[in-house]
C-alpha cells in the first residue's frame, strides 16, 4: 500500500502532464480518426476505414471554394497587419512621443473587445460607407483585430533586444538605414514571423466577425457552420487535420533551425 | 567614411563639456586633452560620470554644452558613424546573428571596402583566435568575445579607441591577463586608447595617464604614481588605495617644509606637496609608508609616539595592524614580513614613524572619507 502511494506521489507530475494533453489532443484526435471514416451521409458514426476523403479532400460541394477564400483572405489579412503592426511596434517600442502610453492602451482594445460586438459593428460601418459586405470588407476587418496581436508579439521582441547592439552597428559606421537593415530587422524577424504566423491562425479560423461582413462569400469555417446543420463531410476533417499538421510540422522546423544555430 | 572620419587624427580634446538630464548633472564643465597615442584612463566610482563622458566622445549622447575636438576638427555634433571612434562596449554588444568573421567585418563593409579577408585575418591573430572565425558569438566564452569586440573595434584603425568597463564581466584572473594583453595591444597598434572604469587597479596597470572622476569633475589627472605618492584630495587618497589622514595645523615653516602639529605632536611635510590652503590640514599616509616599532627602538623622521595595537592580520607577504593612537583614531599600518622583526602582538604600546617625504598634505575642510563609500570590487559599474 505504501509502496504504491510513493509511487504515485513521485509520478504524479507525470501523471498531470498526460492527463492534461489527452484532454487538450482528444478532440484533435478524433478529428483525424474521422477524416479516414467511408461516410456517405454523415460523418457522426463510424462506418469502415477510407482513404478516398484524403485523395480527394474537395469532394464535397464548395468546400474548396471556402477554403481557398480563407487562404486569400488569410495571406492578405497577414500580409498587411503584419507591416501595420510590426511598424506601429516600433514606434511605441522605440520612439518616445506624445500619446505614447495610450496608443499602447487602444491597441489593446480591438482584443478586448467582444468578437460578435466588432462584428456587428463593422457591418453597420461598412453599411454607413454604404460598402457591401463581401471579401474586401473581410480582409479589412480581419487586419483590425491581426494588428493588436502582431504589435503585442512583435513589441515583445523589440522590448529584448539591446540597445547597444544598435548602437555598436552606429559606431561601427552604419548609418540609420543600415543599422535598422543588418543588425535591427534581423534581430527582430524571429518576432515578425510568429507575429505573421499567429495573423494567419487567427484570420483562418475566424467565424464571428468574418460571417458578419463576408455576405454571400463562403469561408472555411463558415462552411463548416452551415455543414454542421446537415453534417460535417468528412472532407473537413481532413483539411482541419491537414491545417493542424502544417502547423506542427513549421513548430518543429522552427525548434530545429533555432536548435542547430544554437549548435553549429 | 565621411570628410570628418578621414581628417581628424590628433589630441582629443574636451572642452567645458557638460552634460545635464534634467536636475541632474551627470557631467559638470570637464575640460580635458588627451594626448594621441597615449593610454587614458577615466577612473571613478558608478555615477561619477565617466560612461557618460565616454559616450558624448562615441556620439551616442549629445552633450548640453561644450566641444569635442580630435586635433583640429571640431566633432561635437557628428553622428557616430561619422566618427574615426570606435567602442568596445561593456557587455562586448557582439551581434548575435553574424559570425565572428562578419562581426569584425562590420565596420569596414559599412565603409565599402570590398577586400575585407586580409585585415580581419590580421585582427583575429591579433588577439589570437583565428579558428573563431566561423563561429556564432553565443558560442564563445567570455574572454572571447572580450577579444572579438576589441578585434571588431581595431580593425578599422580609428584614432580613438572606447574601452566601457571591458573587463568588468571576466574572472580575476582571466582580467589580470587581458590587463597586461590591452597594454601591449595599444603598443603594438598606437591607436588612442581611452579606457574607462572603476576598477583603481585595471586603471594604474594600464594606462599611462589617470583621470580620478567624482561628481562629473575631474578631481585629479596624472601617471598613477603621481596620484598615488600624492594625491591632492581626499577623495584621491581614498579611492586609490587606502589612506591615513590625520587631522592637524600648520605650525611653521621651516625652508621647503611646513611643521604640523597633529595633536600635540610635530611632523614636517614638503610643501610641494601640500594642498592645504590654510592653516587647517589632513596630513596623508599611506598605510605600508609607515615602519612600527617598539617603544625602545631609536626611530627617525617623522614619529608618533602613544599608539597601542588594536589589531593584527597576517596576510603573508605582509602583516596588517591597526594601531590606537592617543587621539582616539586607528591608523592602519602595512609591514612587509621580510625584516626578522617579531611581529607585534595585540595590546603592545608602539610608535609609528615614517619618511617625511611621504607625507602628503589635504584641505583641512574637506571629508576625510570621501571616495571610502564605494567598493571597487562589489560595484558593477553601471550607470
Amino acid at each position: 500500500m505504501r509502496k504504491v502511494s510513493r509511487w504515485f506521489q513521485r509520478n504524479l507530475i507525470r501523471i498531470y502532464a498526460v492527463v492534461a494533453f489527452t484532454y487538450l489532443f482528444i478532440p484533435v484526435a478524433y478529428t483525424f480518426a474521422f477524416s479516414f471514416n467511408d461516410s456517405r451521409k454523415s460523418n457522426l458514426v463510424w462506418q469502415g476505414f477510407t482513404l478516398e476523403n484524403w485523395q480527394n479532400p474537395c469532394g464535397a460541394p464548395e468546400i474548396c471554394t471556402a477554403l481557398g477564400n480563407s487562404i486569400k483572405i488569410g495571406f492578405l489579412a497577414t500580409l498587411f497587419s503584419t507591416i501595420l503592426g510590426t511598424m506601429i511596434a516600433f514606434a511605441i517600442g522605440r520612439y518616445h512621443f506624445k500619446g505614447r502610453s495610450t496608443t499602447n492602451l487602444l491597441i489593446f482594445l480591438p482584443m478586448a473587445t467582444p468578437e460578435i460586438v466588432l462584428g456587428a459593428s463593422l457591418l453597420s460601418l461598412f453599411l454607413v460607407f454604404q460598402i457591401n459586405p463581401g471579401f474586401w470588407p473581410t480582409v479589412i476587418a480581419h487586419v483590425l483585430f491581426c494588428v493588436s496581436f502582431v504589435v503585442v508579439t512583435v513589441k515583445a521582441r523589440i522590448a529584448s533586444l539591446d540597445p547597444r547592439l544598435e548602437q555598436a552597428a552606429m559606431d561601427l559606421y552604419a548609418n540609420e538605414r543600415e543599422t535598422f537593415r543588418r543588425v535591427t530587422l534581423p534581430l527582430v524577424a524571429p518576432g515578425i514571423a510568429a507575429a505573421a504566423l499567429l495573423a494567419f491562425s487567427l484570420s483562418f479560423d475566424d467565424f464571428i466577425i468574418t460571417n458578419f461582413n463576408s455576405g454571400t462569400m463562403t469561408t472555411f469555417p463558415k462552411f463548416v457552420y452551415t455543414s454542421a446543420a446537415r453534417g460535417i463531410p468528412a472532407q473537413a476533417n481532413v483539411i482541419g487535420s491537414a491545417m493542424f499538421f502544417l502547423a506542427l510540422a513549421i513548430v518543429i522546423i522552427g525548434q530545429v533551425v533555432s536548435r542547430k544555430r544554437k549548435v553549429s | 567614411m565621411s570628410d570628418v572620419a578621414s581628417s581628424a587624427r590628433g589630441d582629443l580634446i574636451l572642452s567645458h563639456l557638460t552634460k545635464s538630464y534634467g536636475d541632474f548633472t551627470a557631467v559638470n564643465d570637464l575640460s580635458l586633452t588627451i594626448p594621441k597615442g597615449s593610454f587614458f584612463a577615466l577612473l571613478g566610482p558608478s555615477g561619477c560620470g565617466k560612461t557618460t563622458t565616454l559616450r558624448m566622445i562615441a556620439g551616442l549622447e549629445e552633450p548640453t554644452q561644450g566641444t569635442i575636438s580630435l586635433g583640429t576638427t571640431e566633432i561635437t555634433h557628428t553622428k557616430p558613424y561619422q566618427r574615426p571612434i570606435n567602442t568596445v562596449f561593456q557587455n562586448y554588444a557582439l551581434f548575435p546573428h553574424l559570425t565572428i568573421f562578419e562581426n569584425i567585418a562590420f565596420g569596414l563593409r559599412r565603409r565599402g571596402i570590398k577586400d575585407v579577408d586580409e585585415a580581419v585575418n590580421k585582427a583575429l591573430n591579433l588577439v589570437e583566435l583565428p579558428h573563431l572565425a566561423q563561429r556564432k558569438p553565443t558560442q564563445l566564452s567570455g574572454g572571447q568575445q572580450q577579444r572579438i569586440a576589441l578585434a571588431r573595434a581595431i580593425v578599422n584603425r580609428p584614432a580613438l579607441l572606447l574601452l566601457d568597463e571591458p573587463l568588468g564581466a571576466l574572472d580575476l584572473k582571466l582580467r589580470r591577463q587581458m590587463q597586461i594583453e590591452l597594454k601591449w595591444i595599444q603598443k603594438e597598434v598606437g591607436i588612442t586608447f581611452v579606457h574607462v572604469t572603476h576598477d583603481q587597479e585595471e586603471a594604474m596597470t594600464m594606462a599611462d595617464t589617470i583621470a580620478v572622476m567624482n561628481e562629473g569633475q575631474i578631481e585629479q589627472m596624472g601617471s598613477p604614481a603621481d596620484l598615488y605618492d600624492n594625491p591632492e584630495t581626499a577623495f584621491v587618497a581614498n579611492f586609490l588605495g587606502q589612506s591615513n589622514l590625520i587631522k592637524g595645523t600648520v605650525s611653521s615653516n621651516d625652508g621647503d617644509n611646513q611643521i604640523v602639529d597633529l595633536f600635540g605632536q610635530k611632523i614636517s611635510l614638503r610643501k610641494d606637496r601640500s594642498h592645504g590652503v590654510d592653516s587647517s590640514i589632513y596630513a596623508g599616509i599611506r598605510p605600508e609608508k609607515f615602519r612600527i616599532s617598539r617603544l625602545e627602538t631609536a626611530t627617525s623622521g617623522n614619529i608618533l609616539t602613544g599608539g597601542k595595537v588594536e589589531d593584527v592580520s597576517y596576510i603573508g607577504v605582509s602583516t596588517q595592524y591597526q594601531v590606537l593612537m592617543p587621539w582616539g583614531q586607528e591608523l592602519m599600518v602595512f609591514e612587509q614580513n621580510d625584516d626578522g622583526v617579531a611581529p607585534f602582538s595585540v595590546g603592545e604600546s608602539v610608535n609609528i614613524s615614517w619618511e617625511p617625504s611621504f607625507t602628503f598634505g589635504l584641505r583641512g575642510d574637506e571629508d576625510a572619507e570621501a571616495g571610502t563609500e564605494v567598493n571597487p570590487d562589489e560595484d558593477p559599474g553601471e550607470e
